[in-house]
């Protein structure tokens, strides 16, 4: 005879994607950039990434049997994260930078929330925030890449980023185009290798994560804004693409699935803000570097976007 | 050559590999065949028999109660048994006509549907009433009156009369089957809708993933003016609105009826059903059924008689009962979940199907992670997350403004959801809770 059937309402199949696999598709993408890193900085920077990942797990784990919440290790969000924060400092910061900035994304920007889904402003862009403003000595302290040392020195040079060269009208010092695509240049882990980036971001939009309008629309704008801008400057203003967080904002931040609008006409209008804020905080800032403010400032408009892009309904006149 | 499509939508697994070339098989019943007296959209019917009375095949034995409804026939010969309340696929104990089979399946020298005389010019009035007569409803799983569809109002146009081949549902291959082993019932049935409907173009509308048949009714349909279309696979082409909206580029105001657009729209079964109603006085006693999912170990299309138990189809196709953990009358995405199988096959049952664990796993739901995938696939137009907020928390006011009631339940939302929300359900219970209301 049968045993009890399952009964529930329709529908009864569902696809194969999950949360899990979604996030493990994001490491996978980051990957790239993880071995550009090692090799232009060193096996330090592995190290960094590790410590990041088990600090993000470890405080979402904490913070969920402390309050008796379903665990939710499992769903990879917190090892995004965790990838993302190291990616977010420079090659040879401190430890304990690392540890500071796990808490804020985890606990702060995160689980006081509600945790996955429920935070409105990117986790490892608001520790980045965070750090940048307390600890701007650590932060801004970027050593030049020694390309395929392993074991870099202990007093490794630091020098400034092509953007702050190109900030304070340095450009004679600036490195080739090709130094800046392929990453060996100065600046945080992630955002030296544009090319292994682009990989990244490739990867993620043949697996279907993300679909091109958002890094298009992102990368675009900053191109054109830049070149409006700046005197018809073609070569600078595909060279300024190749630097800080462009390519790692781009296809990996703004992208992020809760802090971004749901519908493909509120990316677009995210993509074409934060790409605007970013030019301008580059060209009439007082930092050199604007993409993670930018990404953060329209993270604060989301909901304002999700509330006004109206989708339009089946059979509605237009 | 890209087929014809609507927009958004999904791309489920189809598993239709499993059943697609296999024949027609006829099954036939056991000892007792049961006939809920509801088996379509609309009043039920009232039992026209009593207990002890002897039935013929094609013999009525209940009638229709109302417009919205549909007669339902014997199919088979016996004597009535018991009248009784009987569980049904729908989950809900309905008024049964209990028939003794006995095995005969003789046919009523006196045939209470006469066959029509072809000599007379058919109006809509005949045509209306053979479907009437017949019971016919969307053999698809809708289970609506084919003859209130047919009655649209004298000041519309039917510019088009389409007919749904596309059988988008996951697993099934009754229609394709139809297509393939019965086509010139379809095309009969389709004629004779013309020969009522003189300005109208038919248009059938196969999706790509059943090329044979569409090349069986482009073969059949030479020197017919009735045109057959290929659509692009997706899920749910076989919404009534969304294969108008595929070969047509119309799309029905919500709210509004196909007609509204200057369309009616038709199963492939359906049609079948009204040629052999009208022209062989047949009324609708059987219908084909795919027993398929990887729990059952011979998978197959079979012609079932209305009535027949459950159970007993299940057993025909070998079914293994270790490995299904879940059966269904229907299709993977709209169907219904059974939890008895002693329950007969009414005229809406398209598939009986029993998956197994791995086939129809099921995650616990997690947080949102506002990924846009449901508000992306959802062919209404909606926001599939926002619905399903307003309807947990029972703000059905907001829920009205969302255009919850623009919902078709197609599920696509829930099937796309990577956090495994319920969405769907959630919206379904709000919507039957509104309706409750308002009426
Ligand atoms: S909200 Fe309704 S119409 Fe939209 S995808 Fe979900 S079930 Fe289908
Ligand atoms: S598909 Fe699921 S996770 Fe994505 S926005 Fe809709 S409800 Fe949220």
């Amino acid at each position: 005879m049968e045993k009890m059937l399952m009964v529930s309402s329709s529908p009864h199949v569902k696809a194969e994607h999950t949360t899990r696999k979604i996030m493990l598709d994001v490491v996978i993408a980051l990957m790239p950039a993880l071995i550009a890193g090692i090799y232009f900085f060193g096996v330090y920077v592995l190290f960094l990434t590790v410590v990041s990942v088990g600090c993000c797990v470890g405080f979402e784990w904490i913070w969920e049997k402390v309050f008796k919440r379903t665990i939710t290790i499992g769903d990879l969000s917190a090892v995004v994260t965790g990838v993302l924060l190291a990616y977010n400092v420079p090659a040879r910061a401190p430890v304990y930078i690392i540890v500071i900035g796990a808490f804020v994304s985890i606990i702060l920007a995160k689980q006081v929330f509600g945790g996955i889904g429920q935070n409105f402003i990117n986790p490892a862009l608001a520790a980045r925030a965070f750090l940048l403003a307390g600890y701007s000595t650590d932060m801004r302290s970027f050593p030049v890449p020694e390309q395929g040392r392993l074991l870099s020195s202990v007093d490794a040079v630091t020098g400034a980023t092509p953007l702050e060269l190109m900030k304070n009208g340095a450009l004679d010092q600036l490195p080739s185009l090709t130094d800046a695509f392929l990453g060996n240049i100065g600046g945080c882990i992630g955002e030296v290798s544009a090319l292994a980036l682009l990989i990244g971001g490739i990867y993620l939009i043949i697996r279907k994560v993300i679909t091109w309008h958002i890094p298009v629309c992102y990368i675009g704008s900053i191109f054109v804004l830049t070149t409006l801008l700046n005197g018809f400057d073609f070569y600078q203003s595909f060279y300024s693409l190749f630097l800080g967080g462009v390519m790692l904002g781009g296809f990996f931040m703004a992208t992020d699935y809760t802090t971004t609008p749901m519908t493909i006409k509120g990316q677009i209008i995210f993509a074409l803000g934060a790409g605007m804020i970013t030019t301008l905080i580059r060209l009439f800032g007082g930092y050199p570097e604007g993409v993670s403010y930018s990404i953060l400032i329209m993270n604060l408009v989301v909901p304002l976007i999700d509330k006004y892009v109206k989708v339009r309904r089946f059979g509605e006149v237009v | 050559m890209k087929g014809m499509t609507f927009k958004k939508g999904i791309h489920p697994t189809y598993h239709k590999e499993i059943t697609s070339n296999v024949q027609i098989e006829v099954m036939l019943p056991g000892k007792e065949v049961v006939f809920p007296m509801s088996q379509h959209i609309g009043a039920s019917c009232t039992p026209v028999v009593k207990k002890g009375d002897y039935m013929y095949v094609g013999d009525q034995i209940g009638i229709a109660n109302g417009f919205v409804s549909a007669n339902i026939h014997s199919s088979i010969s016996g004597t009535v048994k018991v009248i009784e309340k009987r569980m049904t696929v729908k989950g809900v104990k309905e008024t049964c006509v209990v028939v003794e089979n006995d095995g005969l399946y003789a046919i009523n020298p006196e045939k209470q549907i006469m066959p029509y005389n072809q000599e007379e010019k058919l109006t809509r009035d005949i045509l209306i009433e053979y479907v009437k007569a017949a019971g016919i409803v969307g053999l698809g799983g809708a289970t609506f009156p084919t003859h209130v569809k047919l009655s649209t109002p004298q000041d519309k146009k039917v510019e088009f009369i389409l007919i749904n081949g596309a059988e988008c549902e996951p697993y099934l291959t009754s229609d394709e089957r139809v297509m393939l082993e019965r086509g010139e019932d379809v095309i009969e049935g389709v004629k004779l809708l013309l020969q009522v409907f003189k300005e109208a173009r038919a248009i059938i509308g196969i999706e790509d993933n059943k090329i044979d048949a569409y090349k069986r009714m482009v073969t059949l349909a030479q020197d017919t003016p009735i045109e057959v279309k290929l659509l692009h696979t997706k899920y749910p082409q076989g919404s009534e609105k969304h294969l108008i909206e595929a070969l047509t580029s119309r799309q029905v105001p919500s709210g509004k009826l196909p007609i509204e657009v200057g369309c009616m729209v038709h199963n492939i079964a359906s049609v079948g059903a009204i040629y052999r109603a009208v022209i062989k006085g047949e009324p609708v006693i059987s219908r084909i059924v795919t027993v398929s999912g990887k729990g059952v170990r011979r998978p197959c299309n079979l012609e079932v008689k209305i009535g027949t138990s459950i159970r007993e189809v299940l057993e025909y196709a070998q079914v293994d009962w270790n490995q299904t953990v879940k059966i269904i009358a229907g299709g993977p995405m709209m169907g219904t979940a059974l939890f008895d199988v002693d329950i007969p096959v009414t005229k809406g049952t398209s598939a009986i199907l029993c998956l197994t664990k791995e086939e129809t796993d099921c995650k616990p739901p997690s947080n949102c992670i506002r990924c846009g995938k449901c508000v992306a696939v959802c062919p209404m137009g909606l926001v599939p997350i926002h619905l399903q907020k307003s309807a947990i928390h029972g703000h059905y006011e907001v829920f009205l403004k969302q255009n919850g009631m623009d919902c078709i339940e197609c599920g696509c939302c829930a099937y796309t959801c990577p956090a495994k929300r319920e969405l769907v359900q959630a919206i379904r219970t709000a919507k039957a809770v509104i309706r409750a209301k308002q009426s």
